[in-house]
């Protein structure tokens, strides 16, 4: 029981380290990787030029359990949107541009497949 | 990505082009229907989603919009699932969408992916026939339902990987195991007239109804053969043409039945006396459905022991009578169904059943007597061109019919299509096919008979023995006399035999 989530945490680890490769290899600027507060927490925090992206990243090994993305609830895009208020807040920024992003990173026979969906909501 | 194909509505009899059309972008999975769908189309989506994966065809894991154009029409029922499958499946880049667009697709999906029979495909084929659309895919079950239309083409599947297979998509082809239904049917077995002891009079009022169309109503005691008779009346009506079959066929297709049968005898409907007005008249809280005075269209509807039925289902037929439809109104809108039938109405003379003849067995009060047929007088009866009386048969009857040989019914028929040619010449230049439907004005104009053949029934006018509806009632079976026996004119020994069938005593 307690290797299981450990083996869970360590992929989405790798996960997010290559969606912040990917995004960093298209001129985004990371700002955070793993940024918590008590609401939850944000994956990545990058910048598109003059724009906040805030980035969900979802990994799976296999789609066993479906594509990654489907994974991404109505309640989860919720609480990341409350989450880009709070990490606005703490940083006392206001008036800037934010976009909330969804990268899938699939670990399936050996190899990867990164897809990024840009303003999922 | 995005798709477009079509698919039908249908409501009531009419049908109507919906376009499914199919948006694919770029954000996180999900299925949207929009368009008025009801929960019945909603569940599509889940349905698709299945078919396609358990069919080798990926859905991509992003927003998929489906719309179901014009979005005011309300959309009912899982005919809709092919039609959105293909749609999306197009969307998707498993095969090129710019053949879709002039197609219809109709059908439901099962989670293997099997394309499963609806109702109404008949209905939905000659309307997109109707509505100018060249080719149409169905549920291969119901394909032999479908090709009986004739100037569209018409394809049937059994898998949702054949369709794909068949408009380029690299899959493999799951076999089924449908067998298609056998939905043509030749003609009904029904009795012969030459198996009618006796009863030669009502043997010929048939004849005369078959020939004009014309409304029966027969009393006599139980076991005098009324439901006997009535039963052979389609045996002897001509077989539909291939229009009116299809018209028959579409109604059939419509309603909630386990099997669709195609054919081009004419219905025949006989319900209980039980029967519901809303099984009678039709009904159906969204979607409407004919009932059995629609299935009975070009066709005979035998309500035997009539008396038992509810009055409100009785008096509900007097309308479709006078204009041969009906129209169901409900909320969603209103549908029209043809219900051209041809009545045929038994009762016992009174409750128990003996009162006729010498009446001495009747054990029946004169007041319970009376009340019995009452419930069918006015304006039902009215309508009725021909009563007959039945009279039990006795021994003499059955030593004397065993050296005569009756009437088959093929010759009745034979007779029945030569005289329906001779009414149908003469009716050519009118809205009227039959002797039955021709306006009384039109027989006492156009059609005005000599002053010698009518005189006698001229007198009854006067004496009040028959109303006015009650004299042209009898020169229209006056003319079916005439008809039968090759007659341009009905002279008075005719209107004298129309007037006995139509019981007024001269």
């Amino acid at each position: 029981m307690a290797k299981a989530p450990n083996r869970k945490h360590v992929l989405g680890l790798y996960g997010e380290r290559v969606a912040g490769n990917y995004l960093q290899s298209i001129g985004y600027e990371i700002l955070e990787r793993n940024w918590r507060c008590s609401i939850g927490e944000i994956d990545l925090i990058a910048r598109d030029q003059s724009r906040y992206v805030f980035v969900e990243v979802k990994t799976r090994n296999g789609k066993g359990f479906g594509h990654p993305f489907e994974a991404i609830t109505e309640i989860k895009l919720g609480r990341l949107r409350r989450l880009v208020g709070e990490w606005c807040r703490t940083r006392q920024l206001s008036g800037i541009d934010v976009r909330i992003d969804a990268v899938s990173v699939l670990v399936e026979h050996g190899k990867v497949q990164l897809e990024h969906l840009k303003q999922v909501f | 990505m995005l798709a477009k194909t079509l698919s039908i509505s249908l409501f009531g009899l009419v049908g109507r082009l919906i376009e499914v059309e199919t948006d694919i972008s770029s954000n996180l999975p999900s299925f949207v229907l929009v368009g008025l769908p009801d929960a019945s189309v909603n569940e599509a989506a889940a349905r698709v989603r299945a078919a396609a994966t358990n069919s080798k065809l990926t859905i991509p894991a992003r927003r998929i919009t489906v719309n179901l154009s014009p979005a005011s029409v309300p959309k009912q029922g899982s005919s809709y699932d092919l039609a959105i499958a293909v749609s999306v499946l197009a969307a998707a880049g498993h095969f090129p969408g710019a053949s879709l667009e002039r197609v219809v697709y109709f059908g439901e999906l099962g989670l293997d992916g099997a394309i499963k029979p609806v109702l109404g495909v008949l209905a939905a084929v000659v309307a997109a026939k109707r509505l100018g659309v060249p080719r149409i895919v169905v549920p291969l079950a119901n394909l032999q339902e479908a090709s009986v239309v004739k100037g569209i083409e018409v394809l049937g599947y059994d898998h949702l990987s054949q369709v794909a297979f068949e408009l380029g998509a690299a899959v493999p082809i799951v076999p089924m195991k449908t067998q298609p239904v056998s939905a043509i049917i030749e003609s009904q077995p029904t009795g012969c007239f030459s198996e009618v002891v006796g009863q030669e009079e009502a043997v010929f009022g048939m004849k005369l109804a078959a020939i004009g169309g014309h409304h029966l109503m027969m009393t006599g005691p139980p076991g005098a053969g009324k439901t006997m008779l009535a039963s052979r009346l389609p045996g002897i009506l001509p077989e539909l043409n291939e229009e009116q079959a299809i018209d028959v066929g579409s109604i059939h297709s419509l309603a909630k039945q386990s099997q669709f049968q195609y054919s081009t005898s004419p219905p025949f409907q006989a319900p209980h006396h039980t029967a519901t007005l809303a099984s009678m008249v039709g009904g159906g809280s969204q979607q409407p459905r004919p009932g059995l005075i629609s299935r009975a269209h070009l066709g005979v509807l035998f309500l035997d022991e009539a008396p038992e039925f509810q009055l409100a289902v009785l008096e509900s037929l007097r309308q479709p009578l006078e204009s041969g439809q009906i129209t169901i109104s409900r909320a969603s809108g209103q549908a029209t169904f043809p219900a051209q039938f041809q009545l045929v109405m038994a009762a016992n003379p009174c409750p128990c059943g003996h009162s006729s003849g010498s009446g001495k067995n009747c054990s029946c009060s004169a007041s319970s007597r009376s009340r019995y047929l009452s419930k069918l007088s006015g304006p039902l009866s009215d309508r009725v061109d021909i009563r007959l009386q039945l009279n039990p048969v006795n021994a003499s009857l059955i030593n004397r019919t065993s050296n005569f040989e009756a009437e088959s019914s093929e010759q009745i028929r034979e007779q029945v299509v030569m005289a329906r040619v001779n009414s149908s010449s003469r009716l050519a230049d009118t809205p009227w096919k039959l002797n039955s439907q021709v306006a009384g004005s039109y027989l006492r104009r156009e059609l005005r008979l000599s002053n010698s053949v009518t005189k006698h029934l001229d007198a009854a006018l006067d004496r009040r023995l028959v109303s006015m509806r009650g004299y042209d009632r009898c020169l229209r079976l006056a003319w079916s006399m005439a008809d039968l026996a090759g007659r341009t004119l009905p002279n008075s020994e005719d209107l004298a035999v129309a007037t006995f069938y139509r019981g007024v005593a001269l």
